[in-house]
């Protein structure tokens, strides 16, 4: 009895004096209101507006570091920017694509964003179910679209030209080597603009840089975008054989790639965001980084469907309207081949040089 | 009720090996089928496993609720303010659990397409615990299930009730086969079955991933690695607003039933499981059950393959088996071994799947609190002796657990 009352009595104490800690968003909204500069550091959040943006993430999930998440930051800036409540699914398996979107159109949402041409079938058949939802897919055009359907797609073959071309230049043993997650046209189109982009240069230099890792039809594959070790042995393997600029098209798994230039003390370039930001303690290793901008194409169509502009035009992310882009060049670059980049950079947007 | 539980409690073991002998070990333990009330501590101890995840996952929903956290800072001043936080998150992610899954007749026709798969491969672990043999290969199963049916689906050209039949009939064929050789390896050679299934995931998948990248199963003009979805001849036909394949499901269901407990050869994958140097004493062949065992098993998980392939008529992609095969060792395990438990377990993680797509959707619960839920049971189930410490239950003698017989068996 004595202890249950010794107990009673030390918890109501612990209540009163912990009653002072702690303080409600209210009390301190009255408080601020008082000094408005205390808040001026964070930009204040769009007004809210009655319109809700959602994704269905592929089997990879929004945590994936790769396509998924970029594409769901876009959807958190048009939450930011444009004030739209957002709706999100991760799939787990490929056969849920459709009712997950289902899900999402129960809930109301006016646009549903979906990740990856796996889920090609499932929202174009959502589509044709739901016209009045605008429904936008990332990586993937249909040859002829609904009215309510956009794809969005990156001529991601032209920035990685750009890095081809800047490997080839920074390339001290005439050795650069690239490797891709999985042989597929998404990950083959950065390894196919790096390898002409290697050309260029030998053909305008008269050199004769290898490329490792592709050929043009096949190459090197981790066939995994989670697992690193596998990045790594395969970049490991290209250094032996004495390549000294490696590029990773692997999600995650290139960040092994990373490691291996890194151990190897060799320059690397990294893919999909700007890998100093991303993979920042491998900054001192990159020479740039080829940026696929899916965050600004996802948050561009909300905007579009929020707007009412929403077309089922393909939108195709170039060098020219900034879709694609290579992030700022490292400082160990030399500022002849930086104004040589630049110069080649002007000539794909003009037309005047063509990737294919 | 639940004919299929009941099994002789088994004879006494001889440990032939004698190194180790563990006594107290509980063998596979089943209820007693004479006595009516012996299932009932089966049933409080699963209920209350599922209650107690409940809990647990209520309190990962307050933890991960942006509401609830924020009050939980001035929990000492205002206490109402978080605990109206907590309920209204709990509250609308298990509404949302219940309603997703079960709310309406789409959404249990859903439900039940979903569990159709995790049923028909939960059934092939189970047959294979029964006969004493691990299998975790399901998902390699599944994988030559795709392949086949796919194959046959998108490629042949016939009659539409034809075509779906033949298609189902070389899904089954593949899986089975592929199963089986793990059975014969064993039988043959003695390799163990955890290690061989485990390696022959890794061969499925590899192989699946060379096949998707030729064209005989890319869609024409794609270079991606997804085949074209089944003709429309070969997918299931609906009964009720559900695919054809649940009502495989539950047939196989009741087949494996059959077979288990009223067959010779399901006394004899029985009595191989209990004790396969008895069975051999006693004149069986315990090759032949391995192998027929394991073929078995992996039709079951090709019957699962097709449940997607031409049930849901989905494309083959290199991550299409997803986690459906390992699900499905929970799903045998939670439900037993048993073909009626089994299928219990898999509508629970069929809903369970749908529900946690409509928590995420509505009440913007993570997907990982679905998965936690079906950890957490089977992890419960898995432990008995927590659940009944926790519920003060009397330990009774039967506990029932199911016991690979895999190492050194």
């Amino acid at each position: 009895m004595k202890k249950t009352a010794r107990i009673a009595a030390v918890v109501s104490i612990a209540a009163l004096t912990l009653a002072a800690c702690g303080e409600r968003s209210n009390d301190e909204a009255d408080d601020a209101s008082s000094t408005p500069s205390a808040s001026s550091s964070a930009p204040a959040p769009a007004e809210q507006v009655d319109f809700k943006a959602c994704m269905v993430s592929d089997s990879g999930g929004f945590d994936d570091k790769s396509f998924n998440q970029t594409s769901h930051d876009g959807m958190e800036n048009a939450a930011t920017n444009l004030g739209v409540q957002t709706g999100e699914v991760e799939s787990q398996s490929d056969s849920e694509y459709g009712d997950n979107i289902e899900a999402l159109v129960s809930q109301g949402c006016n646009s549903i964003t979906t990740v990856g041409f796996l889920l090609g079938d499932a929202t174009l058949a959502a589509a044709k179910k739901h016209k009045d939802v605008d429904f936008s897919i990332v990586d993937f055009a249909y040859e002829k679209a609904p009215k309510n359907v956009k794809g969005l797609t990156f001529n991601t073959n032209e920035n990685s030209f750009l890095a081809g071309y800047l490997a080839a230049a920074t390339s001290e043993s005439g050795t650069v080597g690239t490797l891709g997650g999985m042989n597929i046209p998404t990950v083959t189109i950065f390894m196919e603009g790096f390898r002409q982009g290697v050309e260029k240069y030998n053909e305008d230099e008269g050199a004769d840089v290898q490329l490792l890792g592709w050929d043009g039809k096949s190459g090197s594959f981790t066939d995994d975008f989670e697992d690193k070790t596998k990045g790594q042995a395969i970049a490991e393997q290209m250094i032996g054989q004495g390549a000294d600029v490696v590029f990773p098209v692997a999600g995650p798994a290139g960040l092994g790639a990373l490691q291996a230039a890194k151990d190897a003390d060799v320059d690397a370039i990294w893919v999909d965001t700007d890998g100093c930001v991303s993979a920042a303690e491998y900054c001192d290793v990159l020479l740039t980084s080829v940026v696929k901008a899916m965050d600004v194409a996802v948050e561009e169509a909300i905007a579009a469907s929020l707007n009412d502009e929403f077309s089922n035009e393909v939108y195709v992310g170039t060098l020219e309207n900034g879709g694609v882009s290579l992030a700022d060049l490292s400082d160990d670059v030399d500022s002849e081949v930086a104004d040589k980049i630049e110069e080649l950079k002007e000539q794909i947007i003009s037309g005047e040089l063509e990737v294919k | 009720m639940s004919p299929e539980t009941p099994e002789q409690a088994p004879a006494p073991e001889e440990q032939a090996t004698g190194t180790d002998p563990k006594p107290e070990e509980a063998q596979v333990e089943r209820a007693d089928p004479r006595n009516p009330v012996s299932w009932l501590p089966t049933l409080v101890e699963t209920a209350v496993a599922i209650a107690v995840a409940l809990v647990i996952g209520a309190l990962l929903v307050v933890l991960s609720d942006q509401d609830a956290l924020e009050a939980l800072a001035y929990l000492f001043t205002y206490p109402a303010d978080f605990f109206n936080a907590a309920w209204d998150a709990i509250w609308s992610s298990y509404s949302a659990l219940v309603r997703g899954s079960v709310g309406s007749g789409d959404r249990l026709a859903t439900t039940l397409e979903r569990a159709a798969p995790l049923i028909c491969a939960g059934l092939g672990v189970s047959l294979a615990f029964r006969a004493g043999l691990f299998n975790i290969g399901a998902t390699g199963q599944m994988v030559f299930g795709f392949l086949a049916a796919g194959y046959v689906g998108f490629t042949w050209d016939l009659p539409p009730v034809l075509h779906m039949l033949v298609a189902l009939v070389a899904g089954v064929v593949a899986g089975a086969l592929y199963g089986g050789l793990v059975g014969l390896l064993k039988a043959r050679t003695g390799a163990h079955e955890v290690i061989t299934t485990i390696m022959f995931n890794y061969l499925a998948a590899s192989i699946l991933l060379y096949a998707l990248s030729k064209d005989a199963f890319q869609r024409p003009g794609s270079d991606n690695t997804q085949s074209p979805p089944v003709a429309d001849s070969a997918t299931f036909g609906s009964v009720a607003d559900v695919h054809l394949g649940v009502v495989l499901a539950f047939l196989a269901a009741g087949g494996v039933w059959w077979l288990l407990e009223r067959s010779t050869l399901g006394f004899e994958l029985r009595a191989v499981g209990s004790n396969p140097d008895a069975s051999r004493t006693a004149g069986m062949n315990v090759s032949k059950v391995f192998t027929v065992g394991m073929l078995l098993a992996g039709a079951l998980a090709g019957l699962a393959s097709t449940m997607q392939v031409l049930g849901d008529q989905s494309s083959l992609s290199p991550t299409l088996a997803g986690n459906i095969g390992f699900d499905a060792i929970t799903v045998a395990l939670l439900g037993r071994a048993t073909p009626l438990g089994t299928v219990l377990a898999g509508l629970l993680f069929g809903a369970l799947s749908v529900g946690g797509v409509a928590m995420q959707a509505s009440a913007g619960t993570p997907k990982e609190l679905a998965q936690v839920l079906q950890a957490l049971i089977v992890l419960f189930v898995a432990a008995p002796a927590l659940v009944r410490g926790l519920t003060r239950m009397r330990s009774s003698a039967s506990g029932s657990t199911v016991q690979a017989k895999g190492w050194g068996g």
